[in-house]
Formats: structure tokens, C-alpha cells, sequence
């Protein structure tokens, strides 16, 4: 009994939390990875264009709310969504054409690419503050908890609770979807194909007749659904604040170097690594002892590995250890 | 004298710009704006060392200010006798714990050959190492914490005067480059700006969160100045007399002898304030004049041309005989400990050190705009990029409020789009920020003074 309680508790507080948080930044990881393996640049503007999708979706939340259309127990969000990928879309293309599209004509290194990011960054950061301005803005409706943690003590009896936001399951089971689909869409159809050959080897490509312009608009397609998905999940998870974005953007470099950058399965899972150990390293286990150990050894300081400020830190650290002993990241293969 | 005359014009603009705010909003805003401005300029100069001479990217700054910042406050305030009683010994033994678990790991790296066996005992070496000093840490750190935690709740420092503090902060911010230098410079371009940046992350995480060290978030207040202080100078003599004397004009008009004593306090306030902010301008200036110096010397050196020559092409001047690794470092390291310079003399101005305050956008991102829209590899450039972005940085929010009321003059005062817009005037900054960046790098992309190589 007490062996499951203390599943239970580790259930709750480290593997639900970590698989939704690590679902978000697998998203954004994708993001980053295919943009760079595609265009060719490391993009600081990441965290930011992933707020300025997630603030369509909450604008469009509200006129939806005020019309007093629904979907229910489901968050309205959901409905918002392909509005706010297509004002996304519509925007990345903007930039691309008047921005990035210059300096890839132009054949300029990455590093100059990265830095013309960080002028879109600071537009972009413009925009989202002068938009819906920089606090804090909740836009989740419907049903929050599927289990509640005192109705399954009462169910099962377990000392222990086990919560469950709805918001977790929306994300896990999203990002699920998203990413089979987007797996699907690279290996198996024509375009999906070109789009690995382009990054593979781009004079080769050009050779054998693929359109740049078309793989570089599907780029920014496929990018734009991804990162508003990923930023409206974590918003409704957690809350929508554009300077948390920034700052997320840091994680999800990590995720997509952990993974290996250019490789999207990599950045998947890269997303899961990060969070995971985040997680790990930062979560008090005196519970968890108090449980499995006899009642003689029980702990008495928190069991806490590293304090939770130190939370970023650790993410950045197995980034640094990656790219000392595997600057090609962990899950090397193939690019894209 | 010609060819410098695009130098000498922009400067010149530049402090018209500066005393235009003297004139029309006051000499304190425009001596407080003339202040980080230098600041800035000693930032850019460092970023531009790594950048402009050697093209390594550094997207750090912010931690290399910061840890310039914590020397400030570990040079300047007076030791907690009580904390080091109470908890000194603790951190002493783990201070000697790490030089030891250093020592060890030199005497693995140097005794054996690379094999897996010699990176998973490291591995274990520091993860025991760290476990261990956390035991032995655990009780000094909580003790020193819970010396009067309102007040000091941390070591202290040294007690002696702020000024030092300048050199130490080059110190320290160079002994980070070094570390961060042998661990990271081995990578590709835009994976070293990543890495930088999230290192530097970490070195906020620590300072922010190492209470026994930096008082963190706690703040620490009320730090010594090299300057004179407002109240005293208010009460001296020959300061009194000073302002009467440049102000004398304007006190006769005033024939009654209480107002013209009453005006006299009033401009003796102002004045004062004005004063102190000199005294910091008199002393910035100096260092920017001196660094300028040095590195206008470095530059046209000949160690100057092996840089640039590495620069431009590194497998040449690597086939050359030149050490390309070994340059590198010693570019990172003098760069970084420049930035440690403007970071203590940033928390000497301010007389105050806030770790919640060092974030990636002030300390990292708008001094490398501040490069390139200044002009990389070109010192002049660098600082007037500095001067020019940091006024923009703070003048943005006049010059938008103006925009926005000059298009929208249609619109009544209680139109609910320009109250919007009128609330969100602070961040139009960015705007400015990110379009002015995005404008240099696509039609002056080697910014407004570029560089120039005079071959001869």
C-alpha cells in the first residue's frame, strides 16, 4: 500500500507535470530544429513568435466568449486555434519576405541570419506588449480537472491524490497527434521528402528540381502551426505572459541541441530529456522516503537534490555537458 | 582630418542630442542619460573586442556584467564579523574542497590517457565532489543566513573603497571567460551564442539564489561611492558658493533677500545632484578614454593584424603558425573582463546591487545592438553605438508618445485606441530597438562608422 502511494505521489508531482511541460517544449524544440535545418539559422525570435500565436488564439478566446460560442467542457481555446496558426502563418510569411528572404538570396552565414532574428525578436516582443500589453493573461474555460485529488482518495482509498488537469491531457494528446502527423508528412509524402533532401543537401536538391521558394514556404507553415500550438498549450496550462515566452525560448534551445539540432525526432525527445530532468533534479523526495522507507530511516531534511531556483540551471547544464562530449546531440542521425 | 570627419560628425551630433535634453528636460536627466551612456560604451567596447576583432560571438554580457556587479559589492561593503564567526569556517572548507576537487581532476586529466574510464571517475569526482560540499556547506550557509537576515543575512566583503572594485570586477569576469572559454570556444558560431547565453544564465541563477554570498533577491542597498554625497555637499561652503557664483545673474533680479536666499537652496538642490553625477561622468569618461586608447593601440598593433587576419580567415593564418585556440581564449578572456569593468562601475553609479535586475534583453541583447548599429571592429563605432542606442533606449518613450499623439490628433481624448496606445508607449522602445537594428544590418550592414583597414 504504501509502495503505490508512493507511485502515486511520484504520478502526480513529477511524471504528469514533466510529460505536459515536456510535450511544450518538444513543440517549440521541433520549431527550432526546422528552422534551422531548413533555413539554416538559429532563431532567437523562437520564444517570441510562439506569444505572438498564442495571443491571436487568446484574442479570438475572448471574441468567441463574448459571442457566447463554447465547445462545452473543452476549453474555447481549442476553437481559436486555427485562427490564431493562420494569423501566424500570414505573419512568419511577412517576415520571411521582407526580412530573412534577403540575407538567404544573399547567401549571408548563419550568424548574421541569427542576428537579423534578433531584430525580428524585439519587433515581435513590440508588437505582443503594444497588442494585449505584458501581465498576465488567463483565457482558460470548460472543465478543469478530469480527476480531482480528493475524489480519487475517496474513490481508491490512497492516502495519496492524483490530480489531473484537463489542460495536461489536451497537451499530451496534441502533441501526440501533431508530431505523428508531422513525422508522417516528412517521411512519407512527396514534399515531406523534398523538404529533408533541401536540408540535406541544398545544391543537390536545386539540382534534381525541388522550388526553394515553396520548401522555405512550407518551412514557415509548418512552423507556424507548431509553434502557436505550443504556445497556446502552455498557455492554457500554465498562463500566457509574453516575458515567460522569452525566457522559455532558453529551454527549448537546450531541447533542440540535446536532441540534435536539425533532427526533429531528436528535438522531440530533447523536450522530454529537459523536462524530465528539470523535474528530477529539483523535487523534494522526503515524501517519497517517508513511504518506502522504514519507519527508523525516514529522512528529515527535504531529500531535494538541487532547490527549485535552481530549476533553468539544470536544463542549461546538461546542455553545456551535450555539447562538450556530443556537440552533435544525443539522438545523432540523419538531419531532419 | 578628412577622413575622420564622418567620426567627428556623428559625435558632434551626438552631444548636441544629449545637451538638446540638457536644455529642454534638464541636465540631470541628460547627465544620468550621458552617464550610462558611457557605461554602455565601455559594453560595446568589451563586446566589441571579441566581436569586431576576432568574430567570436559572446551572447554572455549579461553574466560578465553581473559578476562585475558582485564585485562592486564584495570589494565595497564592510565584513559581517558575526556571519564569519558564525558560518566563515563552513565555506572556507568547501573553498578548499573545490580547489581540491580541481586539483584532482588536473592530476586524472594530465596522469591518464582518454579512455571512457577516465570520463565516468570525473564524472563521479565532481558529482561526489558537489554532493559533498552541499553537507559540508549546508549548516554554514544557514547559520550566516540567519544572521540578522533583514539587514546583512551574508558575508559581507572587504570594506575598502568601491574604486577597486573596478579592476576585481575585470577580475572575476575574466576568470569566468577563461572557464567558459576552455569549455565552449571549440564550437560553431551560433551554437557558442547559445551556449554563452545559457551559461550566463546559470552564473544569474547562482548570484540570484546563493543568499550567503550576494544576499540575493534581498538586494544589497546603500553602497559606497567614490563621489561626495547630495546632503553634504548641500551643507558646504565652497560648494554654496560655487553655484551662487554661476548663478549670479539670476539670483540679483531677485530683490527680496528671503526669496533670493530661498532660490539659492532650490539651485543648491539641483546643483548638487548635478555634481555628483559629474564627479561619476569625470571618472567614466577617464576609463572610456583610457580603454579607448589601449584598444586603438591593440588594433593597429601587430598582434591587432593577427587577429583580424585570424578573423578573416582561420585556416590561413592557422597554416601561418599562429594559435589560433590559444588567441582565441585571450580575446574572450580580455573582452569579458572589459564588460566586468562596465558591470562594477554600473553598480558604483547606481550605489545599489539588484541580481533580479540582470535580464538577457537589458544586459545582452540591446549591447549587441548597440555593436552593430555602432559599427563591429571599429572602436569609435562601438561607442558611439553605445551612446547612440542608449539614447534612443531612453528617449524612445517622449519620442513615441509625440508619434502617437501627432496621428491621432483626429481622434477625441477618450477614443479608447489612443488611450491603448498612449498606455503601451513603453515598449514601443523595442520597436525602435528591433526596426533600427533590422534597417543597419540590411542596407549599412557594417554599421554607421565602419570599419576601416588601412593597408600601408
Amino acid at each position: 500500500m504504501d509502495f503505490l502511494n508512493a507511485l502515486i505521489l511520484l504520478l502526480n508531482y513529477i511524471f504528469i507535470p514533466a510529460l505536459t511541460y515536456g510535450s511544450q517544449l518538444a513543440l517549440g524544440a521541433i520549431f527550432v530544429t526546422l528552422i534551422y535545418g531548413i533555413l539554416r539559422f538559429a532563431n532567437f525570435a523562437t520564444g517570441d513568435m510562439m506569444s505572438f500565436g498564442t495571443m491571436v488564439t487568446i484574442l479570438f478566446t475572448w471574441y468567441f466568449q463574448s459571442l457566447g460560442i463554447s465547445l462545452g467542457v473543452l476549453p474555447t481555446a481549442l476553437l481559436a486555434i486555427p485562427f490564431g496558426i493562420f494569423f501566424m502563418i500570414l505573419y512568419m510569411l511577412g517576415i520571411d519576405k521582407f526580412v530573412f528572404k534577403y540575407y538567404r538570396t544573399n547567401k549571408s552565414p548563419p550568424v548574421q541570419l541569427a542576428m537579423v532574428s534578433i531584430g525580428v525578436m524585439f519587433v515581435t516582443q513590440a508588437v505582443v506588449r503594444i497588442i494585449i500589453g505584458p501581465s498576465d493573461q488567463r483565457f482558460f474555460d470548460g472543465e478543469k480537472f478530469i480527476i480531482k485529488a480528493r475524489e480519487f482518495k475517496e474513490m481508491t482509498g490512497f492516502n495519496e491524490g492524483l490530480a489531473l488537469k484537463s489542460t495536461q491531457v489536451i497537451t499530451v494528446l496534441v502533441t501526440i497527434i501533431l508530431v505523428s502527423l508531422l513525422f508522417w508528412f516528412l517521411n512519407k509524402t512527396k514534399t515531406g521528402k523534398s523538404m529533408k533532401a533541401y536540408s540535406d543537401n541544398e545544391d543537390l536538391a536545386l539540382l534534381s528540381g525541388i522550388d526553394p521558394k515553396k520548401i522555405v514556404m512550407i518551412t514557415w507553415i509548418i512552423a507556424g502551426i507548431l509553434a502557436t500550438i505550443g504556445g497556446a498549450l502552455y498557455g492554457l496550462d500554465k498562463s500566457f505572459k509574453p516575458f515567460t515566452y522569452f525566457n522559455n525560448m532558453l529551454p527549448i534551445f537546450a531541447a533542440a541541441i540535446v536532441g540534435g539540432i536539425g533532427n526533429p525526432f531528436g528535438a522531440f525527445l530533447g523536450g522530454y530529456v529537459i523536462a524530465f530532468s528539470e523535474i528530477f533534479l529539483t523535487y523534494a523526495y522526503k515524501k517519497f522516503f517517508i513511504y518506502i522507507l522504514p519507519e527508523s530511516m525516514e529522512p528529515e531534511s527535504l531529500v531535494q537534490l538541487l532547490s527549485t531556483d535552481y530549476k533553468f540551471a539544470v536544463s542549461f547544464s546538461i546542455l553545456v555537458i551535450v555539447l562538450l562530449y556530443r556537440p552533435s546531440g544525443i539522438f545523432k542521425g540523419k538531419v531532419l | 582630418m578628412r577622413k575622420n570627419l564622418n567620426v567627428i560628425a556623428a559625435y558632434s551630433i551626438m552631444m548636441a542630442l544629449i545637451i538638446l535634453v540638457g536644455i529642454f528636460q534638464s541636465w540631470n536627466i541628460a547627465l544620468s542619460i550621458f552617464n550610462l551612456c558611457l557605461i554602455s560604451a565601455v559594453m560595446t567596447m568589451g563586446a566589441n573586442i571579441q566581436w569586431g576583432y576576432a568574430g567570436l560571438i559572446n551572447f554572455g554580457i549579461m553574466g560578465y556584467t553581473a559578476l562585475g556587479g558582485l564585485a562592486a559589492v564584495l570589494i565595497s561593503v564592510d565584513p559581517v564579523q558575526e556571519a564569519w564567526s558564525a558560518g566563515g569556517f563552513d565555506i572556507l572548507m568547501s573553498l578548499w574542497l573545490i580547489i581540491a576537487m580541481v586539483l584532482i581532476i588536473r592530476f586524472i586529466l594530465k596522469r591518464f590517457n582518454k579512455s571512457k574510464m577516465r570520463t565516468y571517475s570525473i564524472a563521479v569526482i565532481i558529482i561526489s565532489g558537489i554532493l559533498l560540499i552541499r553537507f559540508s556547506a549546508e549548516p554554514g550557509i544557514e547559520a550566516i543566513e540567519a544572521v540578522n537576515p533583514a539587514k546583512t543575512g551574508f558575508l559581507g566583503g572587504f570594506g575598502l573603497p568601491i574604486i577597486f572594485s573596478w579592476v576585481v570586477g575585470a577580475f572575476f569576469a575574466g576568470g569566468l571567460a577563461f572557464i567558459v572559454g576552455k569549455v565552449a570556444l571549440g564550437l560553431r558560431a551560433d551554437y557558442l551564442a547559445i551556449a554563452t547565453l545559457l551559461i550566463s544564465e546559470i552564473v544569474i541563477a547562482i548570484i540570484k539564489h546563493e543568499d550567503w554570498l550576494t544576499r540575493g533577491v534581498k538586494n544589497v542597498i546603500g553602497l559606497k561611492r567614490p563621489a561626495p554625497y547630495e546632503v553634504d555637499l548641500q551643507s558646504t561652503d565652497w560648494f554654496i558658493n560655487l553655484v551662487e557664483k554661476f548663478n549670479s545673474g539670476k539670483l540679483e533680479l531677485i530683490s527680496n533677500l528671503s526669496d533670493r536666499q530661498a532660490a539659492l537652496n532650490q539651485i543648491v538642490i539641483e546643483g548638487s545632484s548635478v555634481f555628483v553625477k559629474l564627479c561619476y561622468s569625470g571618472l567614466f569618461l577617464t576609463v572610456v578614454i583610457i580603454l579607448l586608447i589601449l584598444t586603438q593601440k591593440a588594433l593597429y598593433s601587430p598582434w591587432g593584424r593577427m587577429m583580424r587576419a585570424i578573423r578573416d580567415n582561420e585556416e590561413a593564418a592557422n597554416a601561418m603558425g599562429k594559435n589560433v585556440v590559444k588567441q582565441h581564449l585571450l580575446i574572450f578572456i580580455l573582452g569579458s573582463a572589459i564588460v566586468g569593468i562596465a558591470g562594477a562601475m554600473l553598480v558604483t553609479q547606481d550605489g545599489l546591487f539588484t541580481p533580479g535586475s540582470y535580464r538577457p534583453m537589458r544586459y545582452t541583447f540591446l549591447i549587441w545592438v548597440m555593436v552593430i548599429v555602432g559599427g563591429s571592429g571599429n572602436n569609435f563605432g562601438a561607442i558611439l553605438g553605445g551612446f547612440a542606442v542608449w539614447f534612443l533606449w531612453i528617449e524612445a518613450a517622449p519620442i513615441a508618445l509625440f508619434l502617437i499623439n501627432f496621428f491621432t490628433a483626429g481622434m477625441s481624448e477618450t477614443h479608447a485606441f489612443k488611450i491603448h496606445l498612449i498606455e503601451s508607449v513603453p515598449y514601443f522602445r523595442f520597436l525602435m530597438m528591433g526596426l533600427g537594428l533590422l534597417v543597419i544590418m540590411r542596407y549599412r550592414p557594417k554599421g554607421i562608422l565602419p570599419e576601416k583597414i588601412e593597408i600601408k
